[in-house]
């Protein structure tokens, strides 16, 4: 009964959405208040019985009831019951069906907190998220039904893929979808906005904590991915230029131009038809992202199932909304009113350019995803592109951005000062200088770039620190005065502040660890010492061992510095017997931000085992930037009050600084 | 019963979410407007000045801006009254009464097995499968739930390995025997074993990892036939023919003459070039058979038959002894006796249906029973 109580459930989810996506609409059109509000009960119905359909899912994995193929093809009764869980969104048909939640959490919240919203507005908003719901709920439905059952049960399941089984499934998926899904919120409110043929600063004072939600969910959610990938895949790397990284950090980057550029108009309005294209596209992206990843056009450890019936839905649901969204822009967007106008230099013009090296970048991105797998269907020729294109494309536009970062917040609305702006960032490039210096001379080796990348990070962190030291007046001021401004800050601007500093704390991690990651591969017998940036790793023996679903053999390593002893590590390799396959868990020991990394290959018949161990300095750093950021993100958003942007008046010479 | 009634339940809370905001009076309450956000942005500025974090100039451009802005919200927003219709509003309770549970039926139907029931590991009764490898399957499953919860029941694993084996899991297989070494102790039998099921995991190849559990079998016990079969199809695999071809001489001049598995290592030892023309005959007694007239080897034939014959009246499971006893007879043109053998051979495997069907399909390749 629950089985087919949730397959029912989601079966109604799209009747609702159905009704949702036209009724609104025509309410709108004849200003019926109560047609209108239609959307809202509805929004709310769809919310109840995907998030029923959603539980039953997960009852039946933890039951295990195989009777429903789902949980057959991808659970097992000997499973551990976190694992039961994460397991319903660790196979396509679950995943999907997490999606729509997700969708359907969104325009929930939007029907319930959305009192704010003048009634069309909703009601628009409203009927574009029930025209992708309906969308995918036809996809799950008849491609991906989870819901599926068989006549005679099985009595085991075929278990879940053992790299999958691991916390990190539990986090990153759903922390993902939070992120790809809450773009659609800024997607329907930009056609809405389109479809009335009105938009002005509200529309992006309405819109700015969807967009911020979703931004810090993608932003976390990405971290989490290539954290996990880092001591999960057992290669010590943290990213790999894979599609479906690619896939994620795509919407990332449009979503954080959009996240700027929305700033300018609800501030300034002005960059508004820009705000509804990049809204538009950061949401086109990640339904790329999707299709990329669900498709099976590549082969990873996400394409769970590579059926070519769901490519082609997906795609037809690709083609429709990116297709008729931009068809609408085009033929919207030049009877929208322009805003405010604003000097190249100024606070306005500083977005523009981030917007510019954003898109640029996310555009490098896209290239570098499409083209091999364009070059594989036209000319039937396989190519891979990787770091290196990378390295000479996305870095140098990502080295410009990190520059501009520290004048961007410094700057006034309007018409800003380079100069003065160029002055009180002074203390922030010696920082930065001396920072370079130091680095030069303590290492011998590596890059020659590195240290001035690590000078670019100190700047940018220094610059963010700057920023607030002249907005409270610290030091220039009595320290009564500058604690009171600090709290008079709006909390957008230290959300802004650590945001930026988040930046500037990844890009060092990430440079550390490329240019001074130590690494020693070798076979090693019992009682061996592997030596590694002045650690001694001696390999004491290997065990075996049963686990609930696997077998693991694992090898126990004391770590010692200086003959002093400091910690034991052991890393394993388990064999799931039920798929057939292993999986290798990493050792980590981590000290300070830095991190040691061993991982098992191999074992030789004469008893040794192969042995991967990498000394990883400040590899953390690579993570807590973006959680900074997320922080940041999170700052801002409980930020409830209205932003400002006071321009600079054109004649009168300031005497203060203008703060937000 | 129950299902029908949730489902119906269903229906009509997805119905009262449509038909609900349509029967009220659709008030223009608890909206927000353009005009609220620029009002309350304008007392920001009052707030901002008053906190010292922006200078009166700017305060009052900004204010310039944000009241012209409200004024164009304000113009355009006055124009929107609401305008209630009634006409739609019952249009959309017909949609939602009809149409929502139409196409809640016209999805479920193709898709839905309302007549399922649920199934949950912890209510189903053991056993219950509807054919007999299924149930198979699932008294392994039963099996292997026992042996997680005792790993250390040797006997278990010993009994589970084969079975897995035979089903195909060579994976699963070479775990259980890996465990019944370990909690049975080793013996060369256990050894080889598990090396035939490594091979067969890895499609038939004597992996390093296999020929290591042979080598291990054969240094516990040097006359274990299997370990020597495998090692020598190992050399055959590495390429070293001659090699292999010793192994299995060796194994043959040491096997009794009726162990099942001769025929096997005959061909096998043909396929590397060892020097037998007729597999069904040990090397020996072949080359003793060039050096006999005809009525000798003749005779020669006739008795080594009597001697499958006896065997196999006395110990009958063997189908491919039984087999080559019809064939035998068949070829020295004794008919009679081949009839008389095939039903001696229905009779003795009669109580095991796997190998009467074996039986039955041999002999139709011999042209017997068509």
């Amino acid at each position: 009964m629950i089985a087919e109580a949730g397959h029912y459930a989601l079966v109604l989810a799209l009747a609702l959405a159905l009704i949702q996506s036209f009724v609104p609409v025509i309410g709108a059109r004849l200003r019926d208040p109560a047609l209108m509000n239609v959307a809202r009960s509805t929004a709310l119905a769809q919310l109840l019985f995907v998030g029923a359909s959603f539980i039953a899912l997960v009852t039946l994995h933890v039951n295990s009831d195989f009777s429903v193929a789902n949980v057959y093809e991808n659970s097992h009764s000997m499973k551990p019951l976190i694992y039961k869980i994460t397991g319903v969104w660790g196979n396509h048909e679950g995943s999907m069906l997490l999606w729509v939640s997700i969708l359907a959490l969104f325009g929930g919240l939007v029907a319930a907190f959305g009192n704010n919203l003048p009634l069309s507005l909703r009601a628009h908003v409203l009927a574009v998220q029930a025209w992708i719901a309906s969308a995918f709920y036809l996809f799950i439905l008849i491609t991906s039904n989870p819901f599926l059952r068989i006549v005679n049960p099985p009595i085991e399941g075929r278990d879940l893929n053992p790299v999958l089984q691991d916390i990190g499934l539990a986090v990153h998926p759903p922390m993902l979808y939070l992120g790809y899904v809450g773009f659609s919120i800024s997607f329907s409110f930009a056609i809405a906005a389109l479809i009335e043929g009105r938009i002005d600063a509200a529309w992006a004072r309405w819109v700015r904590p969807w967009t911020l939600v979703a931004w810090i969910f993608l932003t976390l959610g990405i971290a989490m991915g290539s954290y996990w990938a880092y001591y999960e895949l057992g290669w010590g790397g943290w990213w790999f230029w894979d599609p479906v990284e690619n896939a994620s950090l795509m919407p990332w980057l449009a979503g954080t131009a959009l996240l700027h550029s929305a700033l300018v108009m609800e501030k300034r309005n002005a960059l508004k038809v820009w705000t509804i294209l990049l809204s538009i596209l950061t949401f086109s992206l990640s339904l790329l992202g999707t299709f990329l990843v669900r498709s099976g056009v590549i082969t990873s450890v996400h394409a769970f199932a590579n059926d070519p019936t769901r490519g082609v839905f997906i795609l037809l649901i690709l083609c429709l909304f990116i297709g008729g969204s931009l068809s609408l822009f085009a033929g919207r967007a030049t009877s929208l009113k322009q805003g405010g106008l604003f000097a190249p230099i100024s606070r306005e013009g500083a977005l523009v350019l981030n917007n510019l090296l954003l898109t640029v970048a996310c555009a490098v991105v896209l290239f570098g995803t499409l083209y091999p797998l364009a070059m594989e269907v036209l000319a039937d020729f396989k190519m891979s592109v990787g770091a290196p294109f990378y390295n000479l494309s996305f870095v140098p536009l990502f080295v410009l951005l990190l520059l501009a970062v520290p004048f961007g917040p410094m700057l006034a609305w309007k018409r800003g000062d380079l100069l003065g702006v160029t002055q009180r960032l002074l203390a922030a490039g010696v920082a930065g200088l001396v920072v370079i210096a130091l680095v030069w001379a303590w290492t011998r080796g590596g890059s020659a770039l590195a240290p001035l990348a690590i000078g670019l990070g100190v700047f940018v962190i220094a610059g963010a620190v700057t920023d607030m030291v002249e907005r409270t007046g610290l030091f220039r001021l009595p320290f009564t005065t500058t604690l009171h401004r600090a709290r008079g800050l709006p909390r957008s601007a230290w959300g802004t502040a650590f945001a930026h500093a988040g930046l500037g704390v990844a890009m060092i991690g990430i440079v550390c660890e490329t240019t001074w990651n130590s690494e020693y591969i070798a076979t090693m017998k019992p009682n061996d010492v592997a030596q590694v940036a002045g650690y001694d790793l001696k390999l004491d023996g290997l065990l075996e061992r049963q686990g609930p679903n696997y077998r693991e053999m694992i090898a126990q390593f004391n770590v010692s510095r200086g003959g002093e002893p400091l910690s034991v590590m052991t890393p394993s390799k388990r064999n799931f017997t039920t798929r057939g396959s292993s999986t290798t868990e990493a050792a980590l020991l981590t000290r300070g931000a830095s991190q040691l990394y061993i991982s098992l290959g191999d074992v030789t018949p004469e008893g040794a085992i192969a042995v991967r161990i990498y000394h990883k300095p400040l590899v953390l750093l690579i993570w807590w930037g973006p959680v900074l950021m997320a922080f940041g993100g999170v700052l801002s958003l409980s930020d409830r009050r209205l932003r400002v942007g006071a321009p600079k008046p054109a004649r009168a010479r300031q005497r203060l600084q203008p703060a937000e | 019963m129950t299902l029908w009634f949730v489902f119906a339940l269903m229906t009509v809370a997805a119905i009262f979410a449509v038909i609900w905001p349509l029967g009220r009076s659709g008030r223009p309450d608890n909206q927000g407007s353009e005009v609220a956000v620029y009002k309350d942005q304008l007392a920001e500025i009052e707030r901002d000045l008053a906190a010292g974090l922006i200078a009166a100039p700017e305060a009052e451009a900004a204010r310039i801006e944000i009241s012209r802005r409200l004024l164009a919200a304000d113009s355009s927003e006055s124009a929107i009254a609401p305008a209630p219709n009634l006409r739609w509003r019952r249009a959309a309770a017909v949609l939602a009464l009809v149409g929502l549970p139409l196409v809640a039926v016209a999805t479920y139907g193709p898709l839905g097995s309302p007549a399922l029931r649920d199934a949950p590991l912890a209510q189903r009764e053991p056993g219950a499968g509807t054919n007999m490898a299924q149930s198979l399957e699932n008294l392994v499953a039963q099996v292997q739930q026992h042996l997680e919860k005792n790993p250390t029941d040797g006997r278990g694993w010993n009994v589970l390995a084969p079975v897995l084996e035979r089903l195909g899991r060579f994976d699963e297989a070479v775990r259980a025997y890996r465990n019944s070494i370990t909690y049975n102790g080793e013996s060369a039998e256990r050894r080889s074993d598990l090396g035939e099921a490594i091979a067969a995991a890895a499609s038939g190849v004597v992996t390093a990892e296999a020929k290591a559990e042979f080598e291990r079998a054969h240094a516990l016990s040097a006359d274990d036939p299997k370990a020597n079969y495998f090692l020598g199809l190992a050399a055959e695999q590495d390429g070293r023919k001659d090699d292999a071809a010793n192994i299995w001489r060796a194994l043959l001049a040491k096997a009794p003459a009726d162990a099942p598995w001769r025929p096997l290592v005959q061909t096998s030892l043909a396929r590397v070039g060892g020097g037998v023309t007729m597999p069904a005959l040990p090397d020996e007694t072949i080359a003793a058979s060039k050096e006999m007239n005809d009525g000798d080897r003749n005779a020669m034939i006739r008795g080594m038959v009597e001697r499958l014959a006896t065997r196999l009246k006395q110990n009958g499971d063997d189908v491919e002894g039984w087999l080559r006893l019809v064939r035998a007879y068949l070829v020295m043109g004794d008919r009679d006796k081949a009839l008389g053998a095939t039903t001696d051979a229905r009779q003795a495997v009669a109580k095991d249906t796997e190998r009467l069907r074996q039986l039955n399909e041999g002999l139709r390749t011999l042209g017997l029973d068509g």
